[in-house]
């Protein structure tokens, strides 16, 4: 380190100087940083709702270049679920409702127990926000909001399913913070369409669907639920793996898919 | 343009530059050159933050105090990273997710904070303006070569297009997965060192100190 290459002249070293550089420099840089967070903010909250909507939509295998995504939208049906019985709520207009926000409100939410929480939510909100797509007015696809931890952070996406409740149609992630090019692969088109037709319950109703090491092979007996995995990124893989497990158990929408099931909830 | 301008400029692409001479800004240079796209960004978020480092440190220079001058310069390049970063979240959104904790992680790349202890604060506003563009640019140069070359081996693509077509989608290409690891980064970083001080050959350090062989009459 070389030495302080200001020549210490006259009175630039004062104390009294001192401190009122430190106070100028800090009231530059926080206004810097204050009005940079506060002009870009509604920009950035555009891109996020845009890019949530692109990624429902994309799930759905609605999203199509040409059409605006605002306007291809209005096909989809959020409709909120009461996690616990499963039933659909009619009391909330989804159009306002935020599961993040409620998740932090004691009132509204709940902490997952320690030991079926494998994908580390934390705390949930009692109520979730589902999507629907309909074709002819019956349900087509239910798009189901999902997150869990990776490697090094929480992925959230979206799991869609076909009108059963059972089937896989797709998934997407739209949020993630896993190694680009590595755990990342959790976004890649060729990695998704593995999924399709993959089932989420066995007969017996639990919940099986995970990312295996290695891929899949012929005669494994589970094929039907087992997804690739990508090594190097077994970790990425297993996080999958456990947000399936919890999403879809009875402290999910294990609830709510069995009411799907069993003709319930349209 | 003067000649001490173009060298500010010039100088550290090559022949001063932060990353193979210097070995500064290693860090970054691993985490984020699996692909190309990113890393492009993180050259241009890099270069940006440092020329506007590099410039508001040499603006305040004579009346900076040395007793708080290192402090001053983290608290102006963090909030410079904050800018970035929230930009970058407001105008190229996907790329921003793939960066995520990498621009916030300029604040803690030596070149920036090597630049404007060693630079800036010692030199003009012009001049140091253009040794941040400078060195930005030769950092930018070596993530590029090395960003390449992993995305290219590693995936067989460049910016996301298929130059190598894997076995796995039909084509002949086996990519090489450690490309994608962290490791490999060092590797192409050194052969990259090894390559330009081939060329270079003034940059080679010189030893620290020699062996050779003692004659009997020396170890008495």
């Amino acid at each position: 380190m070389p030495e302080p290459v200001q020549k210490p002249s006259g009175n630039k070293e004062t104390v009294v100087r001192t401190l009122l550089v430190a106070l100028v420099v800090s009231l530059v840089c926080s206004s810097l940083v204050a009005s940079a967070a506060v002009v870009l903010k509604p920009r950035q909250v555009a891109n996020a709702i845009l890019d949530m909507r692109r990624n429902i939509l994309e799930v759905a295998g609605l999203l199509d270049p040409d059409v605006d995504v605002d306007a291809a939208f209005a096909r989809i049906e959020p409709r909120v679920v009461d996690l616990e019985t499963g039933a659909y709520v009619d009391d909330l207009d989804p159009e306002t409702f935020d599961p993040a926000d409620a998740a932090k409100d004691p009132e509204r939410s709940v902490e997952v127990p320690a030991d079926i929480d494998v994908a580390r939510v934390g705390r949930r909100a009692k109520r979730a926000l589902v999507y629907l797509v309909r074709e002819n007015g019956e349900v087509s696809k239910i798009i189901l909001p999902v997150s869990g931890y990776g490697l090094w952070s929480t992925m959230y996406g979206f799991l869609a399913l076909e009108a059963d409740g059972n089937t896989v149609a797709d998934i997407t992630f739209y949020a993630h913070g896993e190694t680009p090019g590595l755990g990342d692969f959790i976004t890649k088109p060729a990695w998704r369409v593995l999924w399709r037709g993959k089932r989420a319950f066995d007969p017996s109703g639990e919940p099986r669907l995970q990312v295996i090491k290695g891929r899949v092979s012929e005669d494994d007996p589970l094929a039907d639920y087992h997804v690739d995995g990508v090594s190097g990124a077994t970790l990425t893989g297993n996080g999958v793996t456990k947000m399936m497990q919890y999403w879809l158990g009875e402290h999910g929408y294990g609830p709510y898919l069995q009411s799907i099931q069993r003709g319930g909830s349209t | 343009m003067s000649s001490a301008a173009k060298r500010a400029l010039v100088a550290p692409v090559v022949d001063d530059n932060p990353v193979t001479l210097q070995v500064l800004g290693i860090c970054s240079a691993l985490a984020v050159t699996t692909a190309l796209l990113p890393s492009l960004y993180m050259c241009l978020a890099l270069t940006v933050v440092a020329a506007l480092a590099n410039t508001a440190v040499s603006a305040i220079r004579h009346v900076l105090p040395g007793s708080i001058r290192i402090i001053v310069q983290m608290t102006i390049i963090a909030s410079l990273v904050i800018v970035v970063d929230e930009s970058l979240k407001a105008f190229a959104f996907e790329t921003s997710r793939e960066l995520s904790v990498f621009v916030g992680l300029i604040i803690t790349n030596c070149i920036v904070l090597g630049r404007t202890e060693s630079f800036a604060s010692k030199n003009p506003v012009g001049l140091s303006f253009l040794d941040g563009i400078g060195n930005g640019l030769g950092y930018s140069v070596i993530l590029i070569l090395v960003a390449s070359t992993r995305e290219l081996l590693g995936a067989g693509t460049l910016l996301g297009y298929t130059i190598l077509p894997q076995v796995a989608e039909g084509g002949w290409y086996n990519p090489n997965g450690m490309m994608l690891l962290p490791p490999s980064a060092f590797f192409v970083i050194g052969l990259i060192i090894w390559a330009v001080r081939t060329w270079k050959a003034e940059q080679v350090e010189k030893p620290e100190f020699r062996i050779h062989e003692v004659h009997r009459t020396e170890a008495l």
